[in-house]
């Protein structure tokens, strides 16, 4: 196996071609690099990593705040763009209690439907937050069941 | 061979009518819609619907549906260096316009969630298609095949409907699940009315006692009172009358509960059984994704309950509500007041009843699910004991079955607190329908409109009457445990496999074992696992796939087995699509060895004649003998009536793999799939094994993964795969001399050869030393 070395210097530019640039500081340049967040529920803003377009990993950025504003924009741009996981505000409508199911629920990125496959694709974060994936393979998240409004933990607790 | 050119007015109907419009709009003269693509996200990754649009001359974005909306359309013309890309990143796929000199400036980026990602691989590759004709004026020539009207995937010759489209979610199973438990109960119509009639009768008798109080009460006690004497006949006959209705109660009642109890339990067992092969038809896909103590809950303990609902609840219900209807009918003959007056409390209880009900339905669904949570602690658990014990966990175990008992006691505590209420409320209810009756009574004897007797005899039949109500009350929580068990297991039953059998299955008399992989996808969750990938494998050929763990090599031969079916392209088998073919038919002609051979409780021999149970004696030691595991097999202490157990205890890792092999060529398969038949052994079991497998290959299509690149050197060809595609297909000096990714791999593999060997050793213990027995004793 080719050993890889963690880059802990590094710039960052985006192309014309809109992807992610690193230079290291060896001078090898790296196109199409892309961050992946280590604990994107567990603890979203601490550990990310910058993939290269290989596959490998190219730096390990233990916390965002440490990096230079420039850069970190490019990687929140980037981040913003990558991750979908829709946070449920709440549920307007089920078409059934048996699953498979099609909600109406209004989320922080607009209203939309998802489609419950089975119970089981919701899944117990903590005590109070859950994360439904839908049929198509989206993440829903549900942060705290208790801030739902009553109709909707009503709806929701049908499938508890 | 027709070429015409492609059919754009199709496409163009299909467009959903809020957009027609807007899009029409947009349009010059002469120019025509060759295909669009509903877009749901917009740049911030909002739920927003936008259209894209292509033309025979630019791709066009319409972001809303407003026709002089003052929102910007964007508008690309068709020019060189234009190309268009698609990819996907957890459940967003993403569509890029590339453009400029070189065709390296981003122009455009949309983004949709995968709800409709078919769709957008046809529409780049139409754009791709109308580009080229633009650019170089040729009109397009149409693919031969059909395609489906709704998502344009080609269709085969023999398929009458879209095997994408035809996949997609079906409609949710009716709340009404109890009534469809009469699938299971025609069968026994027969009986079913034999033990409703008897049911009647045992009812009819069951209600003359009360009625021969009035003569009783009239005729004999009080005339008494009154000085007469007692007619001694009259009582007797009236006694008689009281033991005959009573045995013939009991006789009638016994007969009736014989039967309905013999049909119940036979209708549980019926489901029993359609469920569990119906669940073994269902895709790997499904067993993926469920949990084996809630299956085996569901068809275990949920079958059961059903059972007791059928031949203890409903017909206990059932009698009551006769009872019911025949008292009330026989209190109104006698008085047509006082009944009025004894059936005023039945309204009342009826309603709580409904009130009650449903409160407790979704009660009892939920007790259901925490039920399963703590037989699933259980499943997880048991299993994994080594490793629990290993880690010192078992404190922490505890502590997760705690908490999911926990959670079941909170929740069955939340129901008994509306339970316990309903019960007493019904006996106080009861209570005072009695006082009623008293007062009411009391007041129409000072009246002389009834006799006494008549009031003892209502009386009488009242507090059967309500007695019966209590139970009555009942009906409501088993029936609800019922259903909610009758829609668990009909989930199971309602799963539709996700590899169906084709409608109109195609036989084939003779494979050959040719197999051809069209531009095959394969999509887990959302993640694109095998894009793109064609290969063609010749009759006989011995095929290596090689790649790093997670480059799609088990998936792809999964997909080859049919465990899954493609998302996209196709698999055929001897040029048929063998979606076309009958399932079980298809795998008779396939060959399986796994990495962890599974050996089922039974004998040696019937795990050899597993695939092929009616194999003679001669045929399974032949297997064994090709298979190289007859000799030890022979040294066991009971030869081929050997017992071994569920994962095969008593046999080292090598042992139960050349069981498993000799398992597969018994059924003398066309094709041969080996998913890294030799990795979890040492290298001196794996060479008895290879000895075992090639005897096995011979003459077969075999495809084969293995991790040690040294296995596959009597292989044809090598397919190199990387992140789902192949990147690499040649002979091993072909590769070698290409210094490619195979060369790398192989380097890789030299390099570190010594260390591999350590790690098998000390992962292997038991089968080395059973080995080097066999050595010696060989």
């Amino acid at each position: 196996m080719e050993q890889f070395t963690l880059f802990t210097d590094f710039s960052l530019i985006r192309s014309t071609a809109g992807r992610l640039v690193l230079t290291a500081s060896d001078g090898t340049i790296h196109d199409g690099v892309f961050p992946v967040r280590a604990f994107p529920i567990s603890a979203p803003a601490e550990g990310l990593s910058l993939i290269g377009s290989n596959g490998h990993e190219l730096a390990w950025i233990a916390s965002l705040k440490a990096l230079p504003n420039a850069t970190r924009s490019l990687i929140e741009e980037e981040l913003a763009r990558r991750e979908f996981m829709p946070e449920i505000r709440s549920i307007s409508h089920v078409s059934s209690f048996a699953t498979p199911s099609t909600w109406q629920v209004e989320t922080d990125r607009g209203d939309t439907e998802l489609v419950l496959k089975a119970e089981e694709h919701i899944r117990r974060l903590t005590h109070t937050s859950l994360l439904i994936t839908d049929g198509h393979g989206v993440n829903f998240i549900i942060r705290d069941i208790d801030q739902l409004d009553q109709h909707s933990r009503k709806l929701l607790d049908r499938f508890l | 061979m027709n070429n015409k050119i492609l059919p754009t007015i199709i496409t163009n109907k299909t467009l959903p009518a809020a957009w027609q419009a807007a899009a029409q709009a947009q349009l010059e003269n002469n120019e025509d819609i060759c295909a669009w693509l509903e877009i749901n996200l917009d740049a911030a990754l909002h739920f927003k619907k936008s259209l894209l649009l292509i033309t025979n001359r630019r791709l066009v974005s319409i972001t809303s549906v407003e026709v002089n909306a003052l929102v910007k359309h964007a508008i690309y013309p068709f020019k060189a260096h234009l190309t268009l890309k698609h990819h996907d990143n957890a459940g967003v796929a993403n569509i890029e316009l590339f453009g400029g000199e070189n065709g390296e400036v981003r122009l455009a980026h949309w983004f949709y969630t995968l709800t409709n990602d078919f769709s957008a691989s046809r529409f780049v590759k139409q754009f791709e298609l109308q580009l080229t004709s633009f650019l170089n004026g040729q009109p397009i020539v149409a693919e031969a095949s059909e395609t489906c009207p709704n998502c344009q995937s080609p269709l085969e010759a023999d398929q009458d409907e879209c095997p994408q489209c035809s996949s997609t979610i079906d409609a949710p199973p009716s709340t009404w699940t109890l009534f469809r438990l009469w699938r299971f109960a025609k069968p026994y119509q027969w009986q079913l009315l034999t033990g409703f009639l008897l049911m009647l009768a045992s009812t009819a008798a069951t209600l003359v006692p009360p009625y021969l109080t009035i003569p009783l009460m009239d005729k004999v006690l009080i005339p008494y009172q009154n000085g007469a004497p007692i007619d001694v006949g009259m009582v007797a006959l009236l006694l008689s009358g009281l033991l005959g209705s009573a045995l013939l109660a009991w006789s009638l009642g016994w007969a009736r509960t014989y039967i309905l109890a013999l049909v119940s339990e036979r209708i549980g067992a019926d489901l029993r059984t359609i469920t569990y092969e119906h669940l073994l038809k269902l895709s790997l896909e499904y067993f993926g994704g469920k949990r084996t103590g809630d299956l085996m809950s569901r068809i275990g303990s949920e079958s059961d309950r059903i059972c007791v609902f059928l031949s203890l609840h409903l017909l206990d219900f059932a009698t009551d509500v006769l009872m019911i209807i025949m008292t009330s009918a026989i209190l109104i003959s006698i008085n047509p007041k006082l009944a009025l007056v004894t059936l005023l409390p039945l309204p009342f209880i009826a309603w709580m009843i409904h009130i009650v009900r449903d409160k407790l339905r979704t009660g009892f669904e939920k007790i259901d699910r925490v039920w399963s949570e703590v037989s699933n602690v259980l499943a997880d658990t048991i299993p994994g004991i080594r490793v629990v014990k290993a880690f010192a966990q078992e404190s922490r175990e505890a502590k997760r079955f705690r908490e999911a008992n926990q959670h079941n006691l909170i929740v069955n505590d939340r129901i008994n607190k509306i339970w316990s209420l309903f019960s007493p409320s019904v006996t106080l209810l009861t209570e005072i329908g009695l006082l009623l009756v008293w007062a009411f009574g009391i007041w129409q004897v000072s009246h002389n409109e009834i006799s006494v007797g008549v009031l003892t005899a209502f009386l009488a039949y009242i507090s059967r009457f309500y007695t019966r109500l209590d139970s009555m009350s009942r009906i409501v929580s088993v029936t609800q445990k019922a259903a909610s068990g009758a829609k668990r297991i009909f989930d199971i039953l309602d799963h539709v496999s996700s590899v169906p059998e084709p409608s109109n299955p195609v036989h084939l008399d003779k494979v050959v074992g040719q197999i051809e992989i069209k531009s095959a996808g394969f999509r887990y969750g959302n993640r694109a696992v095998i894009k793109d990938l064609s290969l063609m494998i010749q009759p006989g050929e011995m095929i290596g796939l090689v790649g790093h763990s997670g480059s799609g090599k088990s998936t792809l031969v999964n997909l080859m087995c049919r465990f899954y079916d493609v998302t996209t392209g196709s698999i055929n088998l001897d040029g048929v699509n063998i979606r076309s073919l009958p399932i079980a038919e298809y795998r008779r002609n396939i060959g399986l060895v796994l990495q962890e051979p599974f050996l089922f409780f039974g004998s040696i021999a019937e795990n050899i004649a597993y695939g092929k149970p009616e194999a003679t004696r001669a045929e399974i030691v032949s297997a064994a003998r090709a298979a190289h595991a007859h000799e030890f097999i022979l040294r066991l202490p009971h030869g081929y009536d050997s017992l071994v157990g569920e994962r095969g205890q008593g046999l080292s890792g090598g042992e139960r793999q050349r069981i498993s092999i000799a398992r597969a060529l018994l059924i003398d398969p066309r094709i041969l799939i080996l998913d890294e038949a030799t990795a979890s052994v040492d290298t001196e079991t794996e060479k008895e094994i290879q000895k075992a497998l090639d005897n096995l290959v011979h003459g077969r299509t075999t495809i084969a993964i293995a991790h040690r690149l040294s296995t596959l050197h009597k292989a044809n060809r090598l397919v190199v795969l990387d992140r789902g595609e192949i990147v690499e297909v040649g002979g091993h000096d072909e590769l070698m001399a290409r210094e490619g990714a195979y060369y790398r791999l192989y380097q890789a593999q030299a390099r570190n050869v010594d260390t591999d060997l350590d790690d098998v050793d000390n992962n292997d213990a038991l089968a080395n030393s059973q080995m080097t027995h066999q050595e010696a004793s060989a």
